[in-house]
Order: structure tokens, then C-alpha cells, then sequence
């Protein structure tokens, strides 16, 4: 149980408290991983299956990781097409995976909204590792988790210190791309505001989705007004398949007005900023390389801290006994 | 001797005549007989005591999809007339978007016949606009009225080409029909699931903008008035065409429009409140909140003709899905009179537009008869509880379908009698409920 | 309030501590163990702030001060699937190489023998040390595992019905002691 919930579907659902109760316990999550023995016994004989309806190599990996970890068995199971084309449903192939009786199901899906779809129709514990457009929670958590480490480590405290949670509060986060198809921003609208921070997105306005201030975003257009005293800047992945969507008229010209480099970082940035993505980076359109690999790059943390970030989330959804709801 | 049914004591409402009054229907041989404050009963004259109840025309839905041929799995012309006289419709008009398509006189015969044979509901076929609804060729309008159509559509898919809507209207000129049309522009709508708004920011679904509604309304005024056509708007749900509709009547075009309970009732907010459940899905989809406000004064103001329900049954093999993935639709005909109702005590409209949008005023967008309660006329009348308070529970539907957003919603008002041609087809103290 | 006694008052946990750091440092000068060998840690919650302050009494005794560690064992319980949530985990902080020490694990209070067994198996996925040595401030009895206690500060007799609970200064107490209360239902 993350709080009051047994899935983990989006983070729209959590309050605040809940967001810490995960970001606090990968903090210890994180120690393990820094051990010379990097297992633990916690979940030995639980289950974790990983079904994956898009490919997706790092998260997948990533979930894979974390249970293996945490001792329990990990079993990952890959469609290429969509279910709806190979004849079976998705409900159909969620209760087939079911019969398994794994603990924990991880579900990545093309379609928004369908982890909650299987939530509705199995017993165990769902966590969404991304659905369509709308939200992928463990990525908004382990961005959390990052900027709380790179708050931490800018506020002048030791590289031990841990993360501090309350550092949030008048920090100002640039999501940056294309908002509007991005579950990973959306995601991040729904965790960094209980946080504390404010959240400016921007990207050309056929990327920027309809009513997207309502979730508390503030939009910009020009990439230098966007990133104007900001603490971090989260770089989104720009899809090939949006050009000529239309939604931008070519990466070149998306590049010079959006794309972040040496120079614009010097010039636009504050010293303390650091800048996210989550991977995998499209070197030169959004992100130069300089500045991915640059001091200011918190992109191998993110990928470190979503081992621990998803360590947590099994934990607490796979730790507790079957008896309880 | 005559067949005589007295039907006593109800609050008689009938908007064609402006009559709104405690009265007695007498009904003669399927025949409205007379409406009278005082009528002497002869013995053997049987009764329906209707105190406290509401007694209109029948109602009358030019928006149904009743899947046969083709689709009996979802509906067939029988449960589809069935949950028809249940809601209190004594005439419903039947989309040609069956398989195969409604394009020729022998699928509009096979839906008569069936209708017949059900006896229940009159179900007024309307045929394809385009062959095959593939939007490229005129359909037979001319085999298609003498076989019984009352209308042309393509509904489930626009006329994108504006130059066979063009002929469309012109052509239909020649029989009168009125060129019903799912109004929509394809390449902005894009591949979408709901209405384009911060819902669907959240959601993550793709959204559809108002405005590809808006756009093919103006377009289709634009050829009304090139044509001197008949259009009528199916299931219209954005503020901006209620505006384009109100404009083309201000101007006397030959304009009419019908919005469905779901567009009346809900917004896309109230879509993302439930979750993906595909039970919310429709096209048009649910609106924001201003555009079902537009869509109310639309109504309320006369610029919208009639409400019509869409009603489109599917199975849960279209709808057990991926929201994405899952079909369009939802069934309406037994839960459209509660749902406005519901909009009249919230003060949306009055009683008397209420009766009027599902009587007279789809009679008169079809030129059907029906729809009022005149001396003379066939005795198609419902009896309606305006108090009744019902739990809605789609396993108890008529209808083959099951998806509603007012699942396990409680409503209030419910059609008791329902008589067609002054034979009881439906009488709710039956069934127990 | 509840019927609750005070086993051992202030003085008598303070002597109990300087005992056995006593007795620890005789104990390691009876093994190969040099001073700079022996580590010291606190079992999590109860036995962190006991184990700062064995340390402390080791190093004055001994003029050498050895490094402290905790360890959180909510990762190792055997009992996840008859609790209704995952406990809450706590930092494990071990700093130092533990290959070869000689390791005293501290814990407040000595009942089933089960945390105890989850800290050794924890502590030997950080290395393999010299030897473990367990020392308790209070042995209340009613072990369920093969465990026993190398230094004990104090021997208590509780009924089965009542817990023991040590309250430290450095966890907000007034004063020390330990108590023994009715269990709560």
C-alpha cells in the first residue's frame, strides 16, 4: 500500500504525504544500492511481472532491477504489437498473466488509462510504467528524487547529506518539448506543485496541450523567458514521428528555438541549475551533447535513482501482507 | 362496438395545440378520440388511471441505431422498439449505418418488415446519403423514400466532400428529404477519444476541438443557402454551432437540429471523473461545460428542433477495451426522458420545451406524423411519472446495450403506459418495477 | 494510566552500560582482536542510542574510539506476509569495511531472537567479520530462535502479558529507565 492505495496508476491519486512516504523510503532504497552486497531478502518469493506493450529497454530494466534487488522473481513479458491486434484483449491478457499469481504487475501501454483498465480486473497490485499520454508515475517520482539531491547538494550540505524533501518550496522547475503528448510531464505536473515548486512549461504552442495551466503549469513560448531564475530545466524527448505531424516544421528550426547548448546554458541559466531527461536523449535536437555529459547534467542520477525510486514503490505495494485492503 | 380506452385523470401536455391541463384522453379504434375535462365513460370503456401523471404525444427519436441488418448482436429492429416504447418513444428513426448500409429498398423493406413484426415502436428507416456511406456517390434517394425512408443520412461518418453535400441537397430538393448529417471534419478532428480541453490534458487522451463540429455546420448552412436544402444537424454538442444553427434559422434557411440527453446533461469533466470508462464515449464526445450550456439555451430558445438520442448499442467486444481502442456509443432511448427531466428541475428548459423537443418538434424537423395529441390522429401517447425515482441498471434494459454513463445512477421520471396506435405496448406496473 | 513499573531507574541503566562496555573490553583483550578492530552497531530503532554510548564508555576506557554504524532490518523480517503494510525502513548507515572485525551488535531489549537474526543477516551482506558479539540492555526471555546475548546489562522477569520499553534521554525522555506495562491489545 502506497497511503490508501494498492496501484500505483498515476500521481494525480497521491497526496502529497503518500508522494513522500515513497520518496523518503527510496532514500534507504539508495543505500542498498550502495552496498558492496547489492540484494536484499525483502520480497524473496514474491512476484513481479513486467508487461510491456510498448518497448521501452530502461524502464523495464529499471523495474526489473529493483525487484531482482529486492529478491523477488522478476518475469518480463513483451508484445510487440498492440493486444487489440493480436486478437486478445488486454483484459484477457492481464488475467492470463494473473493466473500466475504474481504480486505485482508492471504495466507499460500505449493507450492512457490502461493500467487502470487491468487494475479494475485483477487482484494483485498494478503500477503503471507509463500509459500513452497520460502519466508515468515512477519517472515523476524519480525526478523528485533527483532534484531533492541536487537541492540538497546546491543548498551546500555535504555530498552524504541525504536528500531533503522540503526543499522544493520556491523552486521553480522548466518542463521543456512536447508537453502535450509527454506522460513524463504531466507526471511532474502532478507531483512537483505538492511538493512545493512551481512548474513553467514550454514549447512551441502545438505542443503546449489545451487547459495545461489548469494543472497548475505556467506556459512559455520563448525557451530564455521559460528558464529565467529557474532551479532545473527537465529537457523532453522530441519523437521523430511529430515532425511534419505537423507539429514543428523540422529539428533544425525546433533545435535553435527549444533545443538547449553550451551557449544558451551559459547565457540563460543560472549557476545552480541543473537540467533532467528522461532518456532517451535525441543528442543535438533537444539536448547538445556538451550539456547532456555537461556539470550541470543530473541525467545518471535520474537513471540510478529510478532503480531506487521503483525499489520503493515494490516495496510498499509487495511488502505488506495479502490480507490487508 | 367500438374499442374505447378512457385515459383519466392525468396532467395532460401537448404542446402542438398549446394544451397543458388536467384532462381525459379518449381514445376510439387507435384513434385520438377526444381531450376533454369531461367525458362520460360508457361501460366496457377500458381505463388507465393516469392521476398524477403526466399525458403526452408519444415521443418521437429521429436518432436511433437499431443495427439490423447486420449487427443483431448488439440490437435487432425488435429490442431495439422494445426499449423504444419502454422510454416512452413510440417512433424512432433508424440510422442506415447497418450492415449492409440502408442505401436500397430491400434493407428498408427487411427493417418495416421487422418493425412490423415487432410490433411495438413505428421505426421510420432513414437511408444513405452516399452509397455505401462511403461518401463518393448519391444513394437512390427516389427507391429510397417510396420504399418508407423519411430522411438521408450518412450518420456514424461526415460528408467530408463538400461538393457531394452540395448535390446532396440539391438532389434530396426533388423528394423533400431532409439531409441528416454527423457533422464533423476529419482532418481536424484527427485521431481523437474525447473533447479537446484540460480533461483530456489530463487523461492523456487525444482530443477532438469544438470547433471541427463548428466548422462543417457552417459549411453546411453556407450550402443550404447555395442549395435551398434541407439539413438537418445530428447530435449537435458545440456552443459554436448552436450559434451557426440559430443564425441560419434568423435568416430562414431550412435548418433544423437535434441534441442528445448525454451532450444536454454532461461535460467532459464528468467524462474524467469516471475514469476511462468506455461506458462515456461517443462521438461527437462529451463538451465542456459552456458548450453544454450553449447546447441548453439552444434548446431552451428553439434553435435546437428536437431531442434524439444516438442511441447505439454495442456489445462488449467493442466496449471491454482500451478507452482508445473501445467504439463509440452509448444507449440512451430508456433513460432520455429521466436525464431531461432531471435538466428541467435544474432549470435548463421548461416542461413544456421538454414535451415539445421530443414531440412535435422531431415530427415536424421529419415531416413525420405523430407528435401531437389531435383529434383524428393515431393514439401514439405516453404516461409518464414525473415522481417516479429509479435506479438505472443496464443488466435490466431492453435494449441489448449496456453502456451508460448513468449506470447505477438514480433518476427521477419514468414512462408508465405507452400506447401505439391505442394498443398498450408498454405498460412499466408489468414488469414488475 | 496504566499499571506500570520502572524496572530499572536512571543510575541503574547507566551502571548497566558502564558494566558491560566493561566487560567488552575485557572480553576483546581475551581474542586476537586489537582495539582498533572492534565496531560497534545499533540496532534500529532501540539499540542506536544504547550503542553511542557504549562506544562512548569504550573509548574512555580504552583511548580508542570504535566506528559506529546503524542497521534497519525492516528489509530483512521474516514476517512481511502476516503484516497487513510494508513497515517502515529505516537508514542502515555502516561506513566502515566490516571484513574481519570484531563486530558488537547492540539492541535495547532481548525477547523472540527474531531482529537479532535479521541484523546478522544483514550485517553479513556488508562482509564477513572476525566475530559477531550481542550485547542487550535488558534479556527478558521468551526466545524463539537459538540466540543468546554475549553482554546483558540487565536480566528482567516480565510476565508474557507485558512489554518492555527503554527510554533514553537522547529519545526524549525525561530521564532514563525501563519500564514494563501491560501490552496494549
Amino acid at each position: 500500500m502506497i497511503g490508501r492505495h494498492r496501484h500505483l496508476i498515476g500521481l494525480e491519486d497521491l497526496s502529497r504525504e503518500e508522494i513522500l512516504e515513497v520518496l523518503k523510503l527510496a532514500v534507504s532504497m539508495k543505500e542498498v544500492l550502495r552496498r558492496p552486497l547489492k540484494k536484499v531478502p525483502t520480497l524473496r518469493g514474491k512476484a513481479v511481472v513486467n508487461l510491456f506493450f510498448e518497448a521501452s529497454t530502461r524502464t523495464r530494466s529499471s523495474f526489473e532491477t529493483a525487484a531482482k534487488i529486492l529478491s523477488a522473481d522478476a518475469l518480463n513479458w513483451t508484445s510487440a504489437g498492440s493486444s487489440v491486434t493480436k486478437g486478445e484483449t488486454l483484459v484477457d491478457t492481464a488475467r492470463n498473466l494473473e493466473a500466475m499469481r504474481p504480486d505485482v504487475l508492471v504495466i507499460r501501454h500505449a493507450a492512457s488509462g490502461a493500467p487502470r483498465l487491468v487494475a479494475e480486473s485483477v487482484a494483485c497490485s498494478v503500477v503503471s510504467a507509463g500509459d500513452g499520454a497520460h502519466e508515468h508515475p515512477s519517472q515523476g517520482l524519480l525526478d523528485a528524487f533527483t532534484l531533492a539531491e541536487h537541492f540538497t547538494r546546491a543548498s551546500g550540505a555535504g555530498p552524504e547529506a541525504p536528500p531533503d524533501f522540503g526543499l522544493f518550496a520556491g523552486k521553480t522547475v522548466v518542463i521543456v518539448g512536447d508537453v502535450s503528448h509527454s506522460r513524463v510531464a504531466r507526471s511532474g505536473l502532478h507531483c512537483l506543485p505538492k511538493l512545493g515548486a512551481r512548474v513553467r512549461v514550454c514549447g512551441p504552442p502545438t505542443m503546449i496541450p489545451a487547459g495545461i495551466e489548469k494543472l497548475g503549469a505556467e506556459v512559455h513560448y520563448s525557451l530564455q523567458k521559460a528558464v529565467e531564475g529557474a532551479d532545473a530545466v527537465m529537457m523532453l524527448r522530441i519523437q521523430h514521428e511529430r515532425i511534419g505531424d505537423p507539429l514543428i516544421p523540422n529539428t533544425r528550426e525546433y533545435s535553435r528555438l527549444w533545443g538547449l547548448n553550451a551557449r544558451k546554458a551559459a547565457d540563460w541559466l543560472t549557476p545552480q541549475c541543473c537540467i533532467l531527461h528522461p532518456g532517451p536523449i535525441n543528442r543535438g535536437v533537444e539536448l547538445s551533447p556538451d550539456v547532456a555529459d555537461g556539470p550541470r547534467s543530473v541525467i545518471l542520477d535520474q537513471v540510478q535513482n529510478g532503480v531506487a525510486v521503483r525499489m520503493a514503490i515494490l516495496y510498499l505495494l509487495a511488502g505488506g501482507g495479502a490480507a490487508d485492503v | 362496438m367500438s374499442d374505447l380506452l378512457f385515459i383519466e385523470g392525468g396532467r395532460v401536455i401537448d404542446p402542438a395545440s398549446g394544451l397543458d391541463a388536467v384532462r381525459t384522453v379518449v381514445i376510439r379504434d387507435g384513434k385520438i378520440a377526444e381531450v376533454t375535462e369531461r367525458a362520460e365513460r360508457p361501460g366496457g370503456a377500458r381505463t388507465i388511471d393516469a392521476r398524477g401523471k403526466w399525458v403526452t404525444p408519444g415521443f418521437i427519436d429521429l436518432h436511433v441505431h437499431l443495427r439490423e441488418p447486420g449487427q443483431e448482436y448488439k440490437e435487432t429492429v425488435a429490442t431495439g422498439a422494445r426499449a423504444a416504447v419502454a422510454g416512452g418513444f413510440t417512433a424512432v428513426a433508424s440510422m442506415p449505418n447497418s450492415s449492409p448500409p440502408n442505401d436500397n429498398a430491400s434493407v428498408t423493406e427487411l427493417i418495416l418488415k421487422r418493425a412490423e413484426a415487432a410490433g411495438l415502436a413505428r421505426v421510420y428507416p432513414v437511408g444513405c446519403i452516399s452509397r455505401g456511406q462511403k461518401g463518393e456517390e448519391l444513394a437512390e434517394y427516389a427507391e429510397l423514400q417510396d420504399a418508407g425512408c423519411v430522411a438521408v443520412s450518412d450518420d456514424g461518418r461526415p460528408v467530408s466532400s463538400p461538393s457531394l453535400m452540395r448535390r446532396a441537397l440539391e438532389y434530396a430538393r426533388v423528394f423533400d428529404l431532409p439531409v441528416a448529417v454527423h457533422e464533423e471534419d476529419l482532418a481536424l478532428a484527427g485521431k481523437w477519444s474525447m473533447h479537446e480541453g484540460a480533461a483530456a490534458t489530463r487523461l492523456g487522451l487525444k482530443g477532438m476541438p469544438s470547433q471541427a463540429e463548428e466548422v462543417m455546420v457552417l459549411r453546411d448552412v453556407a450550402l443550404v443557402e447555395l442549395t435551398g436544402g434541407r439539413l438537418h444537424v445530428q447530435h449537435l454538442s458545440a456552443g459554436g454551432s448552436v450559434r451557426a444553427v440559430r443564425e441560419a434559422k434568423r435568416r430562414g434557411l431550412r435548418v433544423t437540429a437535434e441534441a442528445a440527453p448525454h451532450h444536454l446533461a454532461l461535460t467532459d469533466e464528468d467524462l474524467a471523473r469516471a475514469g476511462y470508462d468506455t461506458a462515456w464515449k461517443m462521438n461527437p464526445p462529451l463538451r465542456s461545460a459552456e458548450d453544454v450550456q450553449a447546447v441548453r439555451e439552444g434548446l431552451a430558445d428553439g434553435t435546437i428542433d428536437c431531442i434524439a438520442t444516438d442511441h447505439a448499442p454495442h456489445s462488449p467486444v467493442e466496449k471491454d477495451l482500451e478507452f482508445d481502442a473501445a467504439m463509440n456509443g452509448i444507449v440512451g432511448l430508456e433513460t432520455a426522458f429521466a436525464v431531461c427531466l432531471g435538466l428541467v428541475r435544474q432549470g435548463a428548459f421548461s416542461e413544456k420545451r421538454l414535451v415539445e423537443a421530443l414531440t412535435v418538434g422531431p415530427a415536424r424537423a421529419f415531416g413525420l406524423p405523430g407528435g401531437s395529441l389531435a383529434r383524428g390522429a393515431p393514439a401514439d401517447v405516453a404516461v409518464l411519472d414525473p415522481a417516479a425515482v429509479w435506479k438505472v441498471e443496464p443488466e435490466r434494459f431492453h435494449s441489448k446495450g449496456r453502456y451508460t454513463p448513468w449506470k447505477g445512477a438514480s433518476l427521477t421520471g419514468r414512462c408508465v403506459y405507452t400506447l401505439v396506435g391505442g394498443t398498450v405496448v408498454h405498460a412499466a406496473d408489468k414488469e414488475g418495477k | 494510566m496504566s499499571a506500570e513499573r520502572v524496572v530499572l531507574d536512571a543510575a541503574a541503566v547507566q551502571a548497566a552500560v558502564r558494566r558491560m562496555a566493561a566487560e567488552i573490553g575485557s572480553r576483546a583483550r581475551g581474542t586476537d582482536a586489537r582495539p582498533s578492530d572492534l565496531a560497534i552497531v545499533g540496532v534500529r530503532r532501540g539499540g542506536v542510542h544504547l550503542a553511542e554510548r557504549l562506544r562512548a564508555e569504550v573509548a574512555r576506557a580504552s583511548g580508542q574510539e570504535p566506528p559506529l554504524g546503524t542497521l534497519d532490518i525492516a528489509l530483512y523480517r521474516d514476517d512481511l506476509a502476516e503484516r497487513g503494510r510494508a513497515p517502515v525502513v529505516g537508514p542502515t548507515d555502516i561506513r566502515f569495511p566490516i571484513q574481519g572485525r570484531t563486530i558488537v551488535l547492540v539492541d535495547d531489549v532481548l525477547y523472540t531472537g527474531r531482529t537479532i537474526r535479521a541484523a546478522l543477516d544483514e550485517l553479513v551482506d556488508f562482509g564477513r567479520p572476525r566475530r559477531v558479539w550481542l550485547a542487550v540492555l535488558i534479556d527478558r526471555g521468551g526466545r524463539e530462535l537459538p540466540i543468546a546475548a554475549d553482554f546483558v546489562g540487565a536480566p528482567v522477569e516480565v510476565a508474557e502479558g507485558e512489554d518492555v520499553q527503554v527510554r533514553l534521554v537522547e529519545g526524549g525522555a525525561a530521564v532514563d529507565a525501563v519500564v514494563a506495562r501491560p501490552r496494549k491489545a
